[in-house]
């Protein structure tokens, strides 16, 4: 099994608040990963270090390492917009952009490669990106239509989309069902179960019963650190840390 | 013993009463009284535009009676044959503000920009101040800075330059001088920048964070990300401000009357000197003498409030046909 993203020793900041703590971590290359933990207990914040996100807002910081392919993607001289083309993200609540169609916002990210695309090549990737994110059998009729004009299941689908068009290699997921239906959410998970044949997924959970349907490993954070990481079905089984146990139980958070 | 049924079925109760109790609570009246006060307030500012218009026309009547039509086409205004049409002063005004706009639109978007996106939190807020402190300025006190400093460096510096490699238009070519239609324009640009600007700062400062990571989570860079997120969702609101604008250029009277030259004719250059529908009643109101002088005055205020509301509609109606059907159906 390979290993796809490690982080070493990574700390992560907002001004004063530290809000990861020395995570060490693997993530393996074509597996899902989840990342759960109560609220506030920087889950999110991991993984936007994991594609540099963190830093795009005001007034936060990064230290340590994180290997991707054993690459420092914090090394200097290193171009975030080139480590975001490699691992894509999609966010909690969909975000289409609002004044393209269907089709324009699967293909955003490719007009950002600065490589001409053919209409027939470019409409060739639009479907299968749509196909991937099971979403071209809804939409295949209407792909001038705005993007919002669809639910907020779809949206999110489109989302998963327009992420996959620019082929990353690693797909990090921040609550994506956590502004969705259960029927949507069901979808979306299935999507991860046949995503992870061509692609390396983390994803951030509040739901327990998600990280044990659809992931193969499980990490259980708190308050700013990794409490416990390992196969999911030991995490849920067998933990072997206290705080671990009494979390999926339900017995906090 | 605990029951969960019986809580259950208590909480039930307990909600019923309560939706109950609200629905024949008499707060019911802050609304209607609410809705009354400010219908009014939004009443009394168009029964306010209704009546300006209506008061214009009246007195506007003796040159309406008099050059019907043909006031709003011809290009004579000589009080001493009290002859007069609209013509020049609806070319100067257009014309004026035209150039004003070519040159605050994209400069305002600049500044908005950088303050949005570029600066940091606390210097964007420091320099939105100062800029919105150019609104400030008498414009009496833009129009002497302009007569002295603004109108004699744009002869000796901008227009030889314009003459020389765009001198085959006719628009740049013909005598330099320090006071006429380009001037008028410029400063006009410097006195509506603040005013587009300040909007466009905060249209783009609402655009939410998450568009902005969207397209970041691409791998866009920071102007792909405007171009892609930012411009995008603000379009609608930019073009509004630039509307702000526009109204503010067209109506502009004293800046401009000191430095425009006020002369009634069109002349096909931009340095030649020009007059404005809103100068030129500045000009001679004081002065007309005859009856039909101040008609044909008031009669220009008319044509420029007129002015003013079409290219507003219209402006508008290009910002719906733009936005609507991108937007039509926002979830």
């Amino acid at each position: 099994m390979a290993e796809k993203l490690i982080a070493r020793g990574l700390n992560a900041y907002f001004g004063s608040n530290h809000a990861v703590r020395d995570i060490n971590v693997t993530i393996n290359a074509n597996r899902v990963t989840a990342i759960i933990g109560p609220s506030g207990c920087g889950k999110s914040t991991l993984i936007r270090c994991f594609n540099r996100m963190h830093e795009v807002v005001p007034g936060a910081r990064v230290e340590g390492q994180v290997l991707l392919d054993g690459e420092d993607i914090y090394a200097p001289g290193v171009d975030p917009v080139d480590i975001r083309r490699r691992i894509g993200m999609v966010f909690q609540r969909p975000t289409p952009f609002p004044t393209m169609s269907i089709a324009d916002n699967v293909a955003a990210g490719l007009k950002l490669n600065g490589v001409a695309l053919s209409r027939s090549e470019r409409n060739r990737i639009v479907e299968h990106s749509l196909r991937q994110a099971a979403l071209w059998d809804e939409v295949k009729d209407h792909l001038d239509r705005p993007g919002t004009s669809l639910s907020g299941g779809q949206q999110q689908r489109l989302c998963v989309a327009r992420a996959l068009a620019v082929k990353p290699e690693v797909l990090l997921m921040d609550e994506p069902c956590s502004a969705l239906d259960p029927i949507s959410t069901a979808r979306i998970e299935e999507l991860l179960l046949e995503l992870k044949e061509n692609y390396t997924i983390v994803i951030v959970t509040h739901n327990m019963q998600q990280a044990a349907r659809c992931s193969d490993f499980t990490a259980f954070m708190y308050a700013g650190s990794l409490i416990e990481f390992g196969e999911t079905k030991q995490i849920f089984t067998n933990p072997t840390r206290r705080e671990t146990e009494d979390y999926i139980t339900g017995r906090f958070g | 013993m605990f029951n969960p049924d019986e809580t259950l079925n208590d909480r039930f109760e307990f909600v019923k009463e309560r939706t109950a109790s609200r629905i024949f609570h008499p707060r019911s009246l802050g609304d209607p009284l609410f809705t009354g006060i400010i219908a009014t307030l939004a009443v009394i500012v168009l029964a306010l535009l209704i009546g300006i218009a209506i008061e214009l026309t009246v007195k506007a009547m003796p040159a309406i009676r008099h050059f019907g039509l043909s006031f709003l086409a011809s290009t004579e205004w000589n009080p001493a044959t009290d002859e007069y049409g609209a013509m020049p002063f609806i070319y100067g005004t257009v014309v004026s503000s035209a150039i004003a706009l070519m040159i605050a639109a994209p400069l305002s978007l600049g500044v908005a920009l950088c303050l949005s996106e570029m600066a940091p939190e606390w210097l964007s807020r420091k320099l939105g101040f100062l800029i919105e402190l150019l609104a400030a300025i008498p414009s009496v006190v833009y129009g002497l800075w302009a007569i002295f400093v603004l109108g004699p460096w744009l002869r000796d510096w901008v227009e030889p330059v314009l003459s020389r490699y765009l001198g085959f238009i006719p628009l740049f070519s013909g005598p330099r001088v320090a006071v006429g239609m380009l001037t008028a324009g410029v400063v006009l640009a410097i006195m509506i920048l603040p005013y587009i600007a300040a909007v466009c700062t905060e249209v783009l400062r609402v655009v939410p964070q998450s568009q902005r990571e969207a397209a970041f989570a691409l791998g866009a860079t920071k102007w792909e990300m405007v171009r892609m997120a930012v411009l995008p969702y603000g379009a609608s609101g930019i073009i509004g401000a630039i509307v702000l604008g526009l109204g503010r250029a067209l109506g502009e009277t004293i800046a401009v009357a000191m430095v425009i030259g006020n002369r009634p004719v069109i002349s096909a250059s931009l340095f030649a000197p020009s007059s404005t529908l809103a100068s030129v009643i500045a000009n001679e109101f004081v002065e007309a003498v005859t009856d039909l002088n101040v008609a044909a005055l008031i009669e220009l205020g008319l044509v420029l409030l007129a002015l003013g509301l079409i290219l507003n509609v219209v402006a508008r109606l290009l910002v719906l046909s733009a936005t609507q059907r991108r937007f039509s159906r926002v979830a």
